[in-house]
C-alpha cells in the first residue's frame, strides 16, 4: 500500500489517471467565492524545504490551505539545520509533533526515500523535488496541462495521454523535471523524445522509455507539446556548452522554430524561465506557452494528491514499486 | 448497493412507477413554491443527478421557463471519509447565475441514514447562501441518524436495516427500477 509519493516512477497508469481526475475536480474549487474544502481538517502538513523554492513551496502552501490542513513551514535556512542537525534528527522532531505529512525538497538525491523508509516517522511523504533525482507533482501537473489542452477537460477525464508525442528539450542531466517526466509519460503512453546537446545528457540512459535526440528542428514538425527545460546554472561546475548564445541558437525556442510546430502543439516550461537563454520572450508570452496554466495547476495537482494520500483512512493510490513491502 | 444474489432483489418501483413519481413531485414543487420562480434544483452524485435533471424537464413542462439544474458532489464534506479509502470525486456543477437568494432543491436517490444530506448542506453553505433548502427524494426508507426530513418523497419504502435498497436509472444502468433485497452483514450506512 503506497502511502508516499517518492517518484513518478511508482505511479501505475490507473493511479496516474486517477489523480488527474481527480485534479479536474479540484481545479473547480478555485472558480468558487470560498475556495476551501473541509477535507484535511486537523491534519498538520509540514512543507519541509532544504533546498530554495518559491514556488514549488507557494503552490503546496495553496493546496494545503485550500484542503484546511494545518500548514507548518520550515526552511533549512536559519533553521536548526544549519547549526547542524541531520535529516534523521529533524524528522523525530517533527514526528513528535504529531505531523501528519511531510512535504519534502532536498538537495540529495534519495532523501524523501530515506525519510519514508526509515522508520523515523509514521507520516505520508511526498517528494517536492529531491536532487536531480525526482519531481513527482511537477511530472503530474505536467501530464495534467497536457491532458487538458491536447486531450480536453471533459473529455479528458479517465483517458491518458496514449500516441501523443511530447518533447523535452535542454539540461536533462541535472533535471528531475525531466527524469519524472520521461517516467510518467511512458507510463501514460505518450512517446517521449529528448533533445539536448550531448554535454548535457546522463550516462546511462539506454534503458530509459524514450527516444533521444540532437537535432530540435527536426523533432519540432511532430511534437505536440514541446517541454523546454531551464538550464541550470546553479547545477553546473564545468562547461557543458562553450556560449549562452551557441546554446540558445541550437536548443532555444523562438519564434521562428515555434513556427515549424503543428498548429495545436503547445510550449511548456516548469519555470522559472530564463528569457533569451532555452527560450525567448516572444514565445514566452504567445498564447501557445502553457507556463502560467502550468502554475495554477500544480495547485490542483497538490490538492488531488493530498486528498488522495491523506484524505482517507488509507491512502487510494495503489502500489509502490520502489517502496519496501513492510 | 449491489446485493450478493441480485436474484433475491425484488422491484418495489417500475419504470411507469418512478415516471409518475417524478412528474408528481415536478407538481408539488410548483405548487409549494407558488410556481417556481426562483427554484434551482440539484442533484446528488450519482444517480440523485440524473433523477434532477428528469425533475428539470417535468417542470420545465409544467411552467414553461427553464429551470437551473446542477449537480453537488458532497464526497469532500462527508463525516466518514476518515474511515474508507478516499473515493473518486464527482462533478460539482452550480448553474451559472449561482444560488443566492434561491430556492435550492436538492435531489437525490435513496433517503436514509441522513449524512448524506446533511453533507450536501455543509456543501452548499460553501458555495452560496439560498433563500431556502428543500429535499426531494425517490425513495426514503428510513432509519434516520440525524433530524432531516425530505420535502416530497416518491415512495415511503418502510425497510429494515438488513435490507438493501437499490436504485437503477436508465442513464447509468439501462433501466428504470427501485429493488428490495436483502443483504447478509449489517449495514455501515448510505450507499
Amino acid at each position: 500500500m503506497m502511502r508516499h509519493l517518492i517518484s513518478a516512477a511508482d505511479l501505475t497508469r490507473d493511479d496516474a489517471v486517477l489523480i488527474l481526475d481527480t485534479a479536474e475536480e479540484m481545479a473547480r474549487v478555485a472558480d468558487r467565492p470560498i475556495k476551501k474544502l473541509p477535507t484535511l481538517r486537523g491534519r498538520t502538513v509540514v512543507n519541509l524545504f532544504f533546498e530554495d523554492s518559491t514556488r514549488t513551496r507557494i503552490s503546496f502552501e495553496a493546496a494545503e490551505k485550500r484542503l484546511s490542513a494545518d500548514v507548518i513551514n520550515f526552511t533549512a535556512k536559519g533553521s536548526s539545520v544549519s547549526k547542524g542537525e541531520s535529516l534523521k534528527d529533524t524528522a523525530q522532531t517533527l514526528e513528535a509533533m504529531g505531523v501528519d505529512a511531510v512535504v519534502i525538497r532536498h538537495g540529495a538525491s534519495g532523501a524523501p526515500y530515506t525519510l519514508a523508509n526509515s522508520g523515523w516517522i509514521d507520516a505520508a511523504v511526498i517528494n517536492a523535488g529531491d536532487g536531480t533525482h525526482q519531481h513527482p507533482t511537477q511530472a503530474l501537473l505536467d501530464a495534467f496541462t497536457m491532458r487538458r489542452r491536447l486531450v480536453g477537460r471533459d473529455e479528458g477525464l479517465g483517458q491518458d495521454l496514449a500516441g501523443r508525442r511530447i518533447t523535452l528539450v535542454g539540461d536533462v542531466l541535472h533535471s528531475r523535471v525531466a527524469r519524472s517526466n520521461v517516467d510518467l509519460l511512458h507510463t501514460l503512453g505518450a512517446e517521449v523524445t529528448l533533445v539536448a546537446p550531448p554535454t548535457l545528457l546522463p550516462v546511462g540512459m539506454d534503458n530509459w522509455p524514450c527516444e533521444v535526440s540532437y537535432d530540435l528542428d527536426r523533432v519540432l514538425a511532430k511534437s505536440d507539446a514541446v517541454m523546454m527545460l531551464r538550464v541550470q546554472r546553479e547545477r553546473m561546475n564545468a562547461a557543458f556548452f562553450p556560449t549562452e548564445r551557441e546554446y540558445a541558437r541550437r536548443y532555444g525556442l523562438d519564434g521562428e522554430r515555434m513556427a515549424k510546430m503543428p498548429e495545436h502543439a503547445i510550449v511548456m516550461h516548469p519555470g522559472p524561465m530564463v528569457r533569451g537563454m532555452e527560450i525567448t520572450a516572444e514565445v514566452a508570452d504567445s498564447d501557445r506557452c502553457t507556463a502560467i496554466e502550468q502554475v495554477a495547476n500544480g495547485v490542483s495537482i497538490r490538492m488531488a494528491v493530498l486528498y488522495l494520500l491523506l484524505g482517507g483512512n488509507e491512502p487510494a493510490v495503489t502500489h509502490a514499486r520502489t517502496e519496501e513491502s513492510k | 448497493m449491489d446485493t450478493k444474489n441480485p436474484d433475491v432483489a425484488r422491484p418495489v418501483l417500475e419504470a411507469p412507477d418512478i415516471a409518475r413519481v417524478l412528474t408528481r413531485i415536478a407538481h408539488e414543487i410548483v405548487e409549494r413554491a407558488k410556481g417556481a420562480d426562483d427554484v434551482v434544483l440539484l442533484g446528488i452524485p450519482t444517480r440523485g443527478v440524473f433523477l434532477a435533471q428528469r425533475l428539470a424537464a417535468k417542470l420545465a413542462d409544467i411552467t414553461g421557463r427553464t429551470i437551473p439544474v446542477g449537480s453537488l458532489d458532497i464526497t469532500m464534506y462527508r463525516d466518514d471519509l476518515r474511515m474508507h479509502p478516499p473515493r473518486a470525486l464527482a462533478r460539482t456543477e452550480i448553474p451559472a447565475d449561482g444560488i443566492d437568494g434561491t430556492l435550492v432543491v436538492l435531489v437525490d436517490d435513496v433517503l436514509f441514514s441522513g449524512r448524506t444530506i446533511r453533507a450536501a448542506l455543509d456543501a452548499l453553505n460553501d458555495i452560496g447562501r439560498p433563500r431556502a433548502v428543500q429535499l426531494a427524494v425517490l425513495v426514503d426508507r428510513g432509519h434516520r441518524e440525524l433530524p432531516i426530513r425530505a420535502d416530497y418523497v416518491g415512495k415511503n419504502l418502510p425497510t429494515s436495516l438488513r435490507e438493501t435498497v437499490k436504485v437503477q436509472l436508465a442513464e447509468e444502468d439501462g433501466r428504470d427500477t427501485v429493488l428490495l433485497g436483502d443483504r447478509p452483514t449489517a449495514p455501515v450506512g448510505e450507499q
